[in-house]
């Protein structure tokens, strides 16, 4: 088994599955009713890219396990989804200060693995980036109306920006299966995509009268499996049935 | 505050006393080249881009659309009921409009 | 009848649809709203029970399909809306008046999701109610209201389907999940079953609302429809509906079935289903929480629109 690419694509599937776990707690709970679509829609659509990486995932390992297995019958510490999407929804706009930053920093990766050496990547890719786009052209959206908004609103979007810049650091750190991917063609070198991401973030936030936070000690650790205290709760309520039932058909 | 002058001067007095409450537009979409759009439903936003977006999520889940206008629901001028027959009736006495209204000999083809 | 009324009832009678700026008699525009929005309502409190399983469904694909159907419901309430806004109220006044418990929805939707049979139980019947009250909608005398009901049978299609999916696989599973979806009809049959209404003889709006044909079938028509193809599905699936009584009669040409608890059906309208407080609490949570955002993007809009006109 080629263990950095398995590495590398469940990571990818993990951060749609996790952050699509995430969006759909606010299905009936949305601001409002328009809203509540749109979100829903986002979250569907990660679960899909989530499907596609996961089971791409179980064929390279090879060992007969599938996008359900993986997704339902790993612990905490076989999960490598990056922090910032396991971090609780909050008000709104701290699920839009969340969904801004992966949205952004999901669609530079998608656009360089469009170009992948592996055809499967390229190909889960170019159909997930056009989704993304339209996502990162909402949430940026967002930022903008409630930074540029009522005071109120402007508050709690720069609280929500500054509250979960600490997360962000880890998007763009290498480590060796990124170093292995990078060097056969296979994937981005992720600390490329942190320039277009920070200018992106700048110009965003400086139209939504928004200020960039400012330098802070950045978290790390969940592509290594080290996760923060709320991942742990969100794998027993989502795994809860099939570790109830084990090796039933749903 | 001088800075709301021109929303408050708009003609719409119920969307003054509703000022956060977001507007009703409608929403028109071409399910295919070739054919026009069709007012497929309403929805509330509080802009046009985001009417658009919102249009997007709500009324083409399913592939309906390649192409979406919106319109604010106050900006329509409608005909009135009561006016039907002035503005429709005209039309039904010329059946000289109706290629039916022409007789045609047999023997002549193509016409 | 004034003379606008009858002709307006000729109208209807002969199949002429009314449309939002037609002379209407007050009691058609009032009792198209109250039955709209009550619709509306359902829609909308219906994403509730069932949301409550989205982030615990089985597997990544029934995860799907679930966030794709309360996905609906929340499009189909925003349709409604917009049908019953063309009669001249607005979106808010009518969530104003859910909140504040002045407006009812379907009261199937008072009692809880314990199991994620119920998922199952929730498509296959309540969907399945529902539809069969829907269908005939599509044919009704308002314009705006008919076209919406078209649209939202059209996507309630799997709906159904996808509900009497679970309860297959659950049926052909294992002794716990069999017994699982046996639970679950055993709850959610008799909710079910009333959700075509009060019978006729009991019924308030019945009558005038067929003449007006914003109802086509009255209640015991469309319940005797629903009782009849879900019978047979149950047999087929090997599950028995809660229910001694039911049986074919073949005079008739339908399903017998028992009577109703309709203490219970009133006791669940009048707010003492196990879960009425904690839907309209839900509700309400979400539509205050949500204030600050409305309020955000309309000021955005307004600050916009005046810096375009400058």
């Amino acid at each position: 088994m080629n263990q950095a690419l398995f590495t590398y694509l469940v990571r990818l599937g993990d951060n749609c599955l996790i952050l699509s776990q995430r969006l759909a707690e606010w299905c009936g709970h949305g601001p409002a009713l328009e809203e509540d679509i749109a979100l829903t829609n986002v979250a569907l659509d990660l679960l899909g890219h989530a499907r596609l990486w996961l089971s791409y995932a179980a064929e390279v390992e090879g060992s007969g396990r599938d996008e359900d297995q993986l997704a339902y019958l790993r612990d905490a510490g076989e999960f490598q989804n990056v922090l910032l999407v396991e971090q609780p929804n909050g008000d709104f706009g701290v699920t839009m200060a969340r969904q801004f930053y992966f949205d952004l920093w999901y669609s530079l990766l998608l656009r360089e693995l469009r170009t992948s050496r592996d055809e499967r990547i390229a190909a889960i890719a170019e159909k997930a980036a056009k989704e993304v786009d339209y996502h990162l052209q909402r949430s940026t959206d967002w930022v903008i109306r409630l930074g540029d908004g009522t005071p109120e609103s402007h508050e709690r979007m720069q609280r929500a920006l500054d509250d979960l810049w600490m997360y962000t650091g880890e998007l763009f750190q290498m480590d060796a299966p990124d170093t292995e991917l990078r060097d056969r063609g296979t994937g981005p070198n992720l600390e490329h995509l942190r320039e277009p991401w920070l200018q992106h973030v700048t110009k965003t936030l400086s139209e939504a009268t928004l200020s960039v936070p400012g330098e802070t000690w950045m978290q790390r650790g969940g592509k290594q499996g080290v996760h923060t205290e709320n991942l742990g709760y969100i794998l027993a309520e989502m795994q809860f049935l099939q570790r109830a039932y084990p090796g039933a058909q749903w | 505050m001088p800075e709301n002058e021109p929303f408050e001067k708009q003609p719409d007095s119920l969307e003054d006393r509703h000022a956060t409450d977001w507007p009703l537009w409608e929403i028109f979409i071409r399910s295919q080249n070739g054919l026009a759009h069709k007012h497929a439903g309403s929805l509330h936003a509080p802009d046009a881009e985001m009417a658009l977006k919102n249009a997007r999520d709500v009324y083409t889940r399913r592939n309906e659309g390649v192409s979406i206008w919106v319109v604010r629901s106050s900006d329509i001028t409608a005909s009135s009921p009561g006016e039907k027959e002035i503005l429709f009736e005209p039309a039904n006495n010329k059946v000289y409009r109706y290629p039916g209204f022409y007789p045609v000999p047999d023997e002549v083809k193509n016409l | 009848m004034t003379p606008e009324e009858r002709e307006f009832q000729q109208k209807i009678d002969a199949g002429i649809k009314v449309e939002p700026k037609d002379w209407m008699p007050e009691a058609y525009r009032k009792t198209l709203i109250r039955q709209i929005s009550q619709h509306a309502h359902s829609e909308i409190v219906g994403q509730l029970p069932e949301g409550n399983w989205i982030t615990r469904a089985p597997t990544l694909k029934r995860k799907a399909i679930l966030l794709a159907k309360v996905q609906d419901e929340a499009g189909h309430g925003l349709y409604l809306y917009g049908a019953a806004e063309t009669l001249g109220i607005r979106r808010d006044q009518m969530i104003e008046d859910l909140l504040a418990g002045k407006a009812k929805y379907s009261s199937v939707f008072n009692y809880p999701t314990l199991t994620w049979a119920d998922m199952g139980a929730i498509g296959w019947l309540v969907d399945g109610a529902a539809i069969i009250n829907q269908i005939p909608l599509c044919r009704c005398s308002y314009g705006p209201y008919a076209r919406g009901m078209i649209r939202i049978c059209k996507e309630e299609n799997f709906h159904q389907r996808q509900g009497f999916d679970i309860m297959f696989t659950l049926t052909r599973g294992t002794p716990e999940q069999k017994a699982m979806a046996q639970d679950a009809l055993n709850r959610w049959w008799w909710p079910a079953v009333m959700m075509h209404g009060p019978s006729d003889a009991e019924s308030k709006h019945s009558a005038q609302s067929l003449q007006w044909k914003i109802k086509l079938f009255s209640n015991d028509e469309l319940r005797q429809k629903f009782i009849d193809q879900i019978a047979p599905q149950a047999e087929y699936l090997g599950l028995t509906i809660p229910d001694p009584e039911l049986k074919w009669n073949p005079e008739r040409g339908h399903y017998d079935f028992g009577a109703i608890d309709w203490d219970e059906f009133h006791n669940v309208i009048r707010g003492n289903g196990p879960c009425n407080r904690d839907r309209l609490r839900t509700r309400k949570e979400a539509h205050e929480a949500g204030a600050w955002v409305r309020e955000g993007a309309a000021a955005y809009a307004r600050k916009r629109a005046i810096r375009e006109a400058a």
